[in-house]
């Protein structure tokens, strides 16, 4: 098996064309999986008209005054604005391609808000494809969903003072003049030492008895109303409970989406072709009759691309390390993630490339096989329909990608399932793949 | 006065009713051989005859679904009929390996005794990708020696070389043979085995029709006389073929 090593490495180092593709392309495919699963996307460009005019941008309610342009400049946190001076000039704009969408304020929106009696209304003008127009409209709804919020809020709380002042009493400003409020606690006291001063069977005394006992009832419900008027600003809160281990950081769960797609590509693509190259060679035939078992063969070509893979896997993950912030006081289980990952990576690629028995069979055998399991792992549980996501578990537990990608997110995150179990998943697929690549075999000369 | 004669040396290669089949196809039908020391046995039949299947059952590259063969595999030298050679490797390092594969003794001195019987000792440094068909066929031929076994397989082995290249190729064979090994070659081109062979073998439809030497094939047809392709062709289609 030495020699036969020494000769694959031969012949490795002279392509390295081929080499290159090896490591090059599956790094390449792994850092922008990477890229895109760590980065938020880029802020989609979206004209932005603003009718409302100069100085009118206040809403007043009650004593309260909202700056509108407050919330709008949140909006510009989540958009690229694209300032126009006109609706026809915003339609243009997303027509052109020059903005994905386009926000219009109509000048009476604070006028309405400030009334109390009817809604704001805001006009947004979507093109684009469906994933653009999907991606920045749910943008916009967010951003308009929480200055919804906030304006709910401060609605509450102007709302709350408005209570407060019939309560407890006070001053209103009304057209800049200030005008007292008694308020219901202090006329149901006045009512009281009215109450207490009329003699009993004063025929007064019936109807302002009505009045103290509306008094009453007035204070004491109102009381609860501040709390009614709380939870219609913010009816559902959220309280997050992990339930499984510790919450993997995005980029951290990127990394290891990287570095198994790289360790598969390398070792699926370099088992499968070297093993298939034996045949192209004509070179299967005249090892295994009395030179080299076909067990020797293929536990060869298991360890020269499992080999090769582990180095460069380990070396990408110790290269992204020097960036992104991991625990090296787990190196042990990263180096055991990889290398049982590796391990059955390799198995599967033998057996790609047992059933191919061309080099360029094997290859493209390789590739239509592992790109859509590695996406199909992926999808996560409520993105599809119960029935789908179950069908997908099942496939994805028969192939190594998703348990090599949650034996190096345990190694790397302390995530569950624990690395333990990983590793006997991979072990368990490498023992499968390498006895289908064994009965192949026997078909292969 | 008694005369004694001298024992007969044991065939190293003998088969005996070997049977294969691909499937419904019987591809070899109850063949039986066996080869003697030093002797040039040619195995030729039109294409599909079952030339290859037996080559490659003595081999042991395939197992016969019927008969037996009496030999040790490492004993045997196999020469398939596309080289089994790695292109990216040079002609030195191609022998270094097989050499060290077959575990000989010396794989330096084995390659440097094979790389003077091919010829190719200029040209061993010279990866396998760049030779001619010819000289890729000698190291491929060279390979199959490098164990020094008493017998030699080749299947087809002067197939896709020019005049030129056959006729060194077979110069290299003819000094194997006549340092004493056993040659079995199997070849579509009938003046070589009339050339080449000490006894020829006769397969069509995989039945063995014919065992004797190329002058008693030329035997039964006496119309063909002066062409033994013409003899071969007659003596098949007499029987069917």
């Amino acid at each position: 098996m030495r020699w036969l090593l020494v000769k694959d490495v031969q012949i490795l180092r002279r392509s390295p064309l081929l080499v290159s593709l090896l490591v090059l392309y599956p790094v390449a495919i792994a850092l922008l999986i990477g890229l895109a699963l760590s980065r938020g996307p880029e802020r989609p460009r979206v004209a932005f008209l603003n009718q409302v005019p100069p100085g009118q941008s206040t809403i007043s309610l009650g004593n309260e005054n909202i700056n509108a342009a407050k919330y709008a400049s949140q909006l510009f946190q989540s958009i690229q604005p694209v300032r126009v001076r006109s609706r026809q000039e915003a339609i243009d704009a997303v027509n052109s391609g020059r903005a994905l969408a386009a926000l219009i304020i109509p000048s009476d929106i604070t006028r309405k808000l400030s009334s109390g009696l009817e809604p704001g209304e805001v006009e947004v003008v979507y093109n684009g494809d469906a994933v653009k127009q999907s991606f920045v409209e749910s943008t916009i709804s967010s951003k308009l969903a929480d200055a919804n919020a906030a304006l709910a809020d401060k609605l509450k709380q102007v709302g709350l003072q408005d209570v407060d002042l019939l309560l407890n009493g006070g001053t209103f400003d009304l057209f800049g003049r200030s005008v007292p409020i008694l308020g219901l606690r202090a006329t149901r006291t006045i009512i009281a030492a009215e109450l207490a001063r009329l003699k009993p069977g004063s025929p007064e005394r019936g109807a302002l008895g009505r009045v103290d006992r509306f008094a009453r009832l007035a204070v004491n419900n109102l009381d609860l109303s501040k709390q009614a008027l709380a939870t219609i600003s913010q009816p559902v809160t959220v309280k997050r409970t992990l339930l499984h281990g510790r919450r993997t950081p995005l980029d951290a769960f990127a990394v290891a989406v990287a570095v198994t797609v790289s360790l598969m590509f390398v070792c699926v693509l370099l088992g499968a072709g070297m093993l298939a190259l034996e045949r192209e060679e004509n070179a299967f035939a005249r090892l295994v009759r009395g030179l080299v078992s076909r067990e020797s063969l293929l536990a060869e070509k298991v360890c020269l691309s499992g080999g090769c893979a582990f180095a460069a896997s380990l070396l990408m993950l110790v290269g992204i390390g020097a960036f992104v912030g991991l625990n090296w006081g787990r190196f042990g289980l990263w180096v055991a993630a990889l290398a049982v990952g590796a391990l059955a990576f390799a198995a599967l690629g033998v057996a790609i490339g047992a059933l191919a028995r061309e080099v360029r069979a094997a290859s493209l055998l390789g590739l239509l096989l592992t790109l859509p399991l590695a996406f199909l792992a992926l999808v996560p549980s409520g993105a599809v329909a119960v029935g789908v996501y179950d069908a997908i578990r099942v496939i994805s537990a028969l192939f190594p990608f998703k348990p090599a990608l949650q034996a190096l997110d345990a190694a790397l995150n302390d995530t569950r399932p624990g690395v333990g179990i990983s590793l006997l998943h991979l072990a368990g697929l490498a023992v499968a793949f390498g006895t289908i690549a064994r009965l192949s075999l026997r078909r292969f000369a | 006065m008694a005369v004694s004669t001298p024992p007969r040396a044991p065939a190293p290669l003998a088969a005996h009713h070997l049977t294969k089949r691909f499937g419904q196809r019987v591809a070899l039908s109850d063949v039986s051989l066996d080869v003697r020391v030093g002797e040039r046995l040619a195995v030729i039949g039109p294409n599909g005859a079952g030339k290859t299947t037996l080559l490659a059952i003595l081999a042991g590259v395939l197992a016969a679904d019927e008969g037996s063969v009496s030999r040790e595999t490492r004993a045997l030298g196999w020469v398939p009929q596309q080289p089994a050679v790695y292109s990216k490797l040079s002609v030195a390092e191609n022998l270094r390996l097989f050499a060290r594969l077959e575990r000989v003794a010396d794989p330096e001195a084995a390659v440097g005794r094979m790389l003077e019987q091919t010829g190719l000792r200029e040209r061993a440094d010279d990866e396998l990708g760049r030779l001619s068909g010819g000289n890729r066929q000698r190291v491929n031929i060279a390979i199959g020696l490098l164990a020094d076994p008493p017998v030699l397989l080749l299947d087809e082995p002067s197939s896709a070389l020019d005049p030129r290249q056959r006729e060194r190729l077979w110069e290299l064979i003819e000094g194997q043979a006549s340092a004493g090994t056993s040659i079995v070659f199997s070849t579509h081109i009938v003046g070589e085995a009339e050339r080449y062979g000490d006894r020829v073998l006769v397969l069509a439809d995989g039945e063995l029709v014919f065992t004797g030497t190329p002058e008693d094939l030329h035997a039964q047809e006496p119309a063909a006389a002066r062409d033994f392709e013409a003899a071969f062709v007659a003596f098949l289609r007499a029987r069917g073929h």
